[in-house]
């Protein structure tokens, strides 16, 4: 088990880097800290797909001096992958951080439970 | 390749294109634009269904020049093209119905985004449906997460915010868990297309058991994509953002955007790992626990709630109950019951979510149970469309839901004994409890009234003629199941 955990340390740190992001996407009351945790949980699964794709030894995905055998080079499409992934965080990232000014425009706090509170005293 | 073999890849371009014209027409121009265009696909999908159908087969559409393990793909077969045929009349209709509230409740510059993020969830709906791409899958499941919380927060209100704020978290969520999964199984499989992935599967990560990575995948993906749509421990998103956003939206996400998920789920059990394995993994079991806790808690919040659209938003989570009950019940029967549920559930819930606004708008703009007294009399088309979807709802004969409990009673049967005792006591109890809720407001929207009542806007034409064609459908859903019921068998067949 131990063994297993230092061959390969990366996916574990990944993992972690997810369990830390997930928990703060969930338990913090602040938006802003909620959003850090969700690029946090995202920055977990993209460093999980890149030590997937990466092959000791091996160079990046551009044949070079006429190089053409398979195993010379890492695999391109886990970093293929990230590249899309990340494009995705970002966009969603923008639409919370938008969301997030929106609200705080209106009732001055960025805490989720005190907004919920005033928005139902508005309401009345 | 035959010309009628393109039809998926064009409804998705168009979808995705019409998004980018909408965002420069002028108002009006765009709010014309986009329902024709939803228009434009239903018509397709009616014709690739007829093509499909006559010729019994599925067929993949490559995209872009790699072939099989490496390029991206497109697969139809009868129940995509079926899925798609429901989803955008449904989509069709909630805008054309829904029309009078988005002028009121969108501002007028806004509007034509509103179009934008219509297409946009649209485009993202036929490419969960059709994909054979797991990663294609994930893309456009948050496309779909941003199309949905843009619908949602179309309103200026303090309440939409928020909701589009709750709902955007716990969505995040689901879509990081649905993310790890699927990067899981990249990692022990190297596949990404649905047929290799199978193959994979069964051909070499079976031949020694299930191992711990693989179950761990599953389930991360099923959780995933169960907190996306709503299944019962996950579902606080569901009632605020349903109830405070402005109908045509409140109809779209209950009927397509949560269906979209489900229909993803499904295709990943059935066409990736398999039925047999889903049960091996116990994940069925999972399913079946949490649908059944979400038919009760869904049911009895509900018969709780004072305002309308607010109940409606409650016994969408029993609905959703039913579909996972189905699910986990593991065997074939429960799958086409399932999927049966999607669409009977969102064709009836959309009409409810519009009827019920016309039914507020009529009461002066209220959406209390006390305010709606004799409403039915003072809207008569929302008042009928309300009860033809209550008596869906409730699972009464000739309509939707009792194709529902029927084909699901059925699957349970062949279930074990412990299965058997537990979904149909849950059936019985559920009707009972849909009878409460529903009967009851059925019953106050045509009592009548003490007082004379706060006068209310009229509703438009187009509101009464998208409530009549929302009753024709459903009627139609019901009376002539069969060919429904055996078109969804064929589909599933043609999943291996």
């Amino acid at each position: 088990m131990l063994a297993g955990l230092s061959v390969n340390y990366e996916e574990a740190a990944a993992v972690i880097l997810f369990g830390i992001g997930l928990a703060n996407l969930l338990l913090q009351r602040n938006l802003i800290k909620k959003i850090v945790g969700f690029g946090m949980m995202d920055s977990g699964i993209y460093l999980f797909l890149a030590s997937i794709g990466y092959v000791k030894g091996a160079g990046a995905p551009i044949i070079e001096n006429g190089v053409t055998h398979a195993s010379a080079y890492i695999n391109p499409v886990p970093g293929g992958l990230v590249l899309t992934g990340i494009v995705v965080s970002v966009s969603v990232t923008a639409l919370m951080l938008a969301l997030t000014v929106r609200l705080y425009k209106r009732y001055h706090t960025l805490d989720i439970d005190e907004i919920t509170y005033l928005s139902r005293r508005e309401e009345r | 390749m035959l010309w009628w073999q393109n039809l998926p890849f064009f409804s998705i371009m168009l979808c995705i294109f019409s998004a980018a014209v909408c965002s420069v027409l002028p108002r009006r121009a765009a709010r014309v634009w986009a329902p024709s265009v939803t228009g434009i696909i239903l018509v397709m999908s009616v014709l690739l269904t007829a093509q499909v159908r006559s010729c019994g087969n599925s067929f993949v559409f490559t995209m872009g020049h790699f072939p099989a393990p490496w390029g991206n793909e497109i697969r139809a077969g009868l129940l995509e093209a079926v899925a798609a045929c429901v989803f955008f009349a449904i989509m069709l209709l909630s805008v054309i119905a829904g029309g009078e509230h988005l002028s009121e409740d969108i501002m007028p510059d806004k509007q034509n985004l509103y179009c934008v993020t219509l297409c946009l969830a649209g485009a993202a709906l036929l490419v969960m449906i059709y994909t054979n791409d797991l990663f294609t899958a994930y893309v456009f499941l948050e496309i779909m997460t941003l199309g949905a919380c843009s619908l949602i927060m179309a309103q200026s209100r303090g309440r939409t915010l928020l909701a589009a704020t709750r709902y955007m978290i716990l969505n995040l969520l689901g879509s990081g868990l649905f993310l790890m999964g699927l990067v899981l199984m990249y990692g022990i499989t190297g596949h990404l297309l649905m047929e290799p992935l199978r193959e994979y599967i069964d051909t070499v990560l079976l031949k020694d058991g299930l191992s711990a990575p693989f179950c761990m995948s599953v389930a991360l993906m099923s959780t995933g994509l169960a907190v996306k749509s709503g299944l019962f421990p996950f579902h606080t998103w569901l009632p605020d953002s349903y109830t405070y956003g402005t109908p045509s939206s409140a109809a779209i996400l209950s009927s397509l955007v949560c269906k979209g998920y489900i229909f993803l789920l499904i295709k990943i059990f059935l066409r990736v790992i398999g039925m047999e394995t889903v049960r091996r993994t116990g994940i069925c079991n999972v399913l079946f626990v949490l649908g059944a806790g979400g038919i009760l808690m869904g049911s009895l919040t509900a018969i709780q709630q004072k305002d309308i659209r607010r109940m409606i938003s409650f016994s969408s989570v029993a609905q959703i109950g039913y579909i996972y009950m189905g699910i986990g019940l593991g065997s074939e029967l429960g799958m086409i019951g399932a999927i049966f549920q999607i669409f009977a559930h969102g064709v009836a819930k959309s009409m409810l979510f519009l009827s019920a606004a016309g039914l507020s708008r009529v009461s002066g703009g209220s959406g209390l149970f006390h305010d709606l007294r004799g409403a039915g009399y003072r809207c008569p088309a929302a008042g009928a469309a309300f009860t033809v979807g209550a008596f869906s709802m409730t699972g009464i004969p000739f309509f939707g839901g009792f194709i529902v409990k029927v084909l699901l009673s059925e699957a349970a049967m062949l279930a074990g004994t412990f299965r058997m005792t537990a979904a149909l006591l849950l059936l019985a109890v559920s009707a009972v409890l849909n009878t409460l809720y529903f009967l009851k407001t059925v019953i106050t929207l045509y009592r009548a009234q003490d007082e004379p009542a706060a006068q209310g806007a009229h509703v438009s034409s187009a509101f009464k003629w998208g409530m009549c064609c929302f009753i024709a459908l459903n009627m139609t859903l019901g009376i002539f199941s069969q060919p429904v019921v055996t078109a969804i068998r064929m589909g599933l067949s043609m999943f291996d």
